[in-house]
């Protein structure tokens, strides 16, 4: 199964991006949505190895704020919970 | 360049794709001017917008595509864009790209270019990407592409010949050498794959190299054109299957994956050369309005004020403005009146009173031009300037909660939240939601907002039996609709709408621009004339119908008789006042004495519009220009026998005026819809309806407006008083024990009852089902109509008075809505959910 071989690419130091704190910035490792939902998250520039800065929540919390390939994506908690980041 | 237009064809056909917010319908504008229209694509709910220009001598049909990220197959508008592509083959590709995020629009780019289409890329929003600091070598992008690259500014309409150019040379262009997207790796598998297609009969209908990188990709669409035509278990599609499965296990990493990471390091590769940021960091501007705007104390704050500020230009001064615009309509009224048959002495000709009926109907709908006229244009700035996208961005979460979307926001205000508004353009607003079972949920409950046509229903009903509370009532019914709206939202996606396919909330927050005048002008003019022609046509249609389920069968002879000698015994009446004056014989004949009475009422209704001493004059010296010798009889002056006459034809025209409304009631009273109302009387009982009110929700189907004109007609004793109908309605109430309450569960069922016909047929066309039509339909009224009886039948159960049952209702609405909301984030609360996290498969 390819599982397995998908964790070896994801190494250590790394988290979904939706831990990741407004104002601090980390680096697209993968996506483990697939389908319509990673289609559309590569379409608006969360291609792997780049990077990304989370620029704050929503006043309800959700969805989050992003900025990456110059410019600003509203994604939901569920979505961002989906994109694997590089982290320290 | 030099060669002469007339060597290439003389008709081209262009399309213009793009990704959202590159400024596509402003190029689209730029290029075709106003010579456009819109149409669907064949059986999909898509716009199809067409335009056309002539240049240099040849015709140009331009299609403007939908707007989309990619042409992949996962959305209908991909799919859409992709099949126009595919199946009409234009010869042209204008590609509009952002030049302020030029990385994601090459995405695209590539994508068309792949397809194996002539392509002019037109770099729009130049200035602000200069704004940012972000500088673009044109040639050199040029060179990269191996396309025209145009720079344009559609907003400021530059680039436009230069563009039109382009599409032409590029038609004509014999050599064309486009930027090939290399996949390294992959290319030797994609050759084969490639050369195996190119001898297939497919290669005659679709790019090959196109069609295989989309096998590779493992593209659904793609597969099913292949499967199709060469089988389902033809070799190319095992080739396909094959190289990933290899590519997976030599490389650890999924075909797909590895495209992206190609075309990515192409397009980074790409800009490398290309672009030049002279500014670091982000659009600053935005920076520091977004800081503000959403903050998270000031953004509740920031809303309610915008929702209020739309609230009072459109809806508050909109409705001064009617005071203007409604002499304008009665002006055609009056002359469409006086085109039709003339009035008789008791009863009309069916001709005349079911024109005016037409008129009447149209122009109740008309008056409410000037409200949507500011309310589109502001709606218009909203989305122009970006803040639409940030009040998806604050409000996702709540709507999210009760299945809905972000963008819910805009058909929700444009249904009208606060109150006022109108369902067609707001369900028609829906189309941006990309999310399908959200969709979905917003057009079957968009009507239950406060539409412009329900409020003066309301006012009425407030004003006789909550006077006291007014604007408590006002706000109770204006709030607790948004509530149900909800409620049923959230019932109907967890229910019926369960099956339906969802998107992610993935929506960009696109930089702040000023609004231009024209772009606001001609959206809030386009919103507006769908408008119009709603009036025009099933308004106009149905209209005609309630007419005659309110005329037939007519009134009994026996009924008639007594009318008619009533009206006799008046007409003798006014012989006899007359009979000494030296005009008596002037109104013997009964043909001179109708058209004297009909002339009266035209001077009255002309009088009744005009406004200051000054026309007052002009109107007066008119009439006795026209009619000279029936003048003294409208405005006697000296003359002591025209005086007689004048009092005696009024005393006459009230009692004519009373019996015609005594006929109406019969008529109503046995006409079809009334016997329907009648007959729904044992049923309505508990929810507190007579037949009356029966027949006003019947008549309103058509459009709400009507159900006032209805029930002036029928509660119309005192009118001669010229009391108010306010007045009329309270009298009769203490008669039949018409109490709050039972006011109070009406108006709750107007508040649910379904949508207008015309709100109807527009969930028709967006939902492309005549089963959701129908739903739209039944699904309401058996709401409202349970809630309306709870309210009555509870209420007096319970021994409450209307403003205690509103409470109670209003307390147990917005309680449900808090609770279930606040469930259904608490469900969504606890981490991670495990079937969400798909293992990415390589297949």
């Amino acid at each position: 199964m390819p599982g397995p071989k998908r964790r070896r690419h994801c190494g250590e130091n790394c988290c979904m991006l939706k831990r990741i704190k407004p104002g601090q910035r980390a680096k697209i490792r993968c996506h483990h949505a697939k389908g319509a939902v990673r289609q559309r998250l590569l379409d608006l520039g969360f291609v792997p190895e780049t990077e990304v800065e989370v620029i704050r929540k929503a006043p309800l919390g959700d969805p989050i704020e992003c900025y990456v390939a110059n410019y600003k994506v509203a994604l939901r908690n569920s979505e961002a919970d989906l994109i694997e980041v590089e982290c320290d | 360049m030099n060669e002469t237009p007339e060597a290439g064809p003389k008709k081209l056909l262009v399309g213009l794709a793009g990704q959202q917010n590159a400024g596509k319908s402003t190029t689209f504008n730029m290029l075709t001017g106003a010579n456009q229209h819109i149409a669907n694509y064949p059986g999909v709910t898509v716009d199809k917008k067409t335009g056309y220009y002539r240049h240099r001598e040849i015709r140009v049909e331009l299609v403007d595509l939908p707007g989309t990220y990619s042409l992949t197959s996962f959305s209908l508008e991909e799919r859409v864009a992709r099949d126009f592509l595919i199946s009409e083959k234009p010869d042209v590709i204008t590609n509009v790209v952002d030049a302020s995020s030029l990385k994601r629009s090459l995405y695209f780019t590539f994508q068309v270019l792949e397809m194996g289409f002539p392509v002019v890329v037109a770099l729009n929003m130049m200035d602000v990407a200069k704004r940012n600091g972000t500088h673009v070598d044109v040639a050199a992008l040029e060179h990269c592409l191996g396309v025209s690259v145009i720079p344009t500014i559609g907003r400021k309409r530059q680039g436009k010949t230069e563009l039109r150019d382009a599409i032409l040379d590029t038609a004509n262009r014999k050599a064309y050498n486009p930027l090939r997207i290399s996949y390294e790796e992959l290319e030797p598998a994609l050759n084969s794959l490639k050369n195996q297609l190119d001898k297939c009969k497919l290669a005659e209908d679709y790019p090959t190299r196109w069609l295989a990188v989309k096998l590779l990709e493992g593209d659904s669409e793609a597969e099913r054109i292949v499967g199709e035509h060469l089988g389902e278990d033809c070799k190319e599609l095992k080739t396909a299957a094959g190289v990933r499965r290899d590519f997976e296990e030599k490389h650890y990493m999924n075909v797909p994956d590895y495209m992206v990471g190609c075309r990515d390091r192409l397009a980074t590769e790409i800009i490398g050369t290309c672009v030049t940021e002279t500014k670091e960091g982000r659009d600053r501007v935005s920076e520091t309005i977004d800081k503000i705007v959403l903050n998270r104390f000031a953004a509740p704050f920031f809303l309610i004020a915008t929702v209020f500020v739309i609230y009072q230009l459109s809806i508050v001064k909109g409705y001064e403005l009617t005071v203007y615009w409604w002499p304008i309509l009665a002006k055609l009224r009056a002359m469409i009146a006086g085109v039709l048959p003339a009035a008789g002495i008791l009863e009309d000709p069916y001709i005349r009173s079911m024109g005016l009926w037409m008129v009447d109907s149209a122009n109740a709908l008309l008056n409410y031009i000037p409200i949507f006229l500011i309310l589109f244009s502001l709606i218009a700035i909203l989305e122009d300037s970006g803040y639409m996208a940030r009040i998806a961005f604050i409000l996702d979460k709540l709507f999210h909660s009760f299945g809905l979307h972000g963008q819910s926001t805009l058909p929700y205000i444009l249904g009208g939240v606060f109150a006022g508004g109108c369902a067609v353009p707001g369900v028609m607003a829906t189309k941006g939601i990309p999310d399908e079972r959200s969709r979905m949920a917003t057009i079957l409950t968009v009507p239950y907002m406060n539409c412009l046509a329900k409020i003066p229903f309301y006012t009425l009903l407030i004003n006789v039996f909550f006077a006291p509370y007014k604007s408590w009532a006002m706000l109770f019914l204006s709030t607790v609709t948004i509530f149900v709206a909800l409620l049923v939202a959230k019932l109907l996606t967890a229910t019926l709408l369960k099956s339906m396919e969802t998107a992610p909330f993935v929506m960009e927050l696109p930089k702040y621009h000023p609004p231009t005048l024209f772009g606001v002008g001609q959206r809030a003019i386009e919103r507006t004339w769908q408008y119009i022609k709603k009036v025009g046509s099933i308004v106009m249609a149905v209209s005609i119908c309630v007419f005659t389920l309110l005329q037939f069968p007519g009134i009994s002879d026996e009924k008639q008789a007594h009318f008619d000698g009533e009206i006799t015994k008046a007409v003798a009446m006014f012989q006899n006042k007359i009979a000494k004056t030296q005009y008596a014989d002037r109104f013997k004949d009964e043909a001179a004495l109708v058209s004297m009475i009909n002339l009266y009422n035209d001077f009255k209704s002309a009088r009744l519009i005009t406004k200051g001493a000054k026309s007052s004059k002009a109107l007066s010296a008119k009439f006795k220009a026209g009619y000279p010798e029936q003048f003294k009889f409208l405005k006697p002056k000296k003359d002591k026998d025209a005086k007689t006459v004048n009092k005696a034809l009024r005393g006459l025209l009230s009692t004519r005026k009373s019996l015609r409304r005594q006929i109406k009631e019969a008529q109503i009273e046995t006409s079809v819809l009334g016997m329907v109302g009648r007959s729904l009387e044992p049923v309505t009982q508990w929810a507190g309806f007579n037949w009356k009110i029966n027949v006003a929700i019947l008549s309103s189907f058509a459009a709400r407006e009507s159900s006032v004109a209805t029930i002036g007609v029928l509660y119309q004793q005192g009118a001669d008083e010229n009391k108010s109908l306010e007045d009329r309605m309270e009298a009769e109430a203490g008669e039949g024990g018409f109490s709050p309450l039972h006011a109070l569960a009406i108006m709750v069922f107007f508040a649910l009852y379904p949508p207008c016909l015309a709100t109807t047929i527009m969930i028709k066309v967006q939902t492309g089902s005549y089963k959701w039509m129908v739903f739209s339909m039944i699904f309401p009224t058996t709401l409202g109509f349970i809630t309306a009886c709870l309210i009555y039948t509870g209420g007096s159960a319970f021994n409450l008075s209307g403003i205690q049952m509103m409470g109670v209702f209003y307390a147990a609405v917005v309680l449900t809505a808090v609770c279930s909301g606040l469930f259904s984030s608490w469900k969504r609360k606890p981490g991670p959910l495990p079937d969400l996290r798909q293992e990415p498969k390589p297949l």
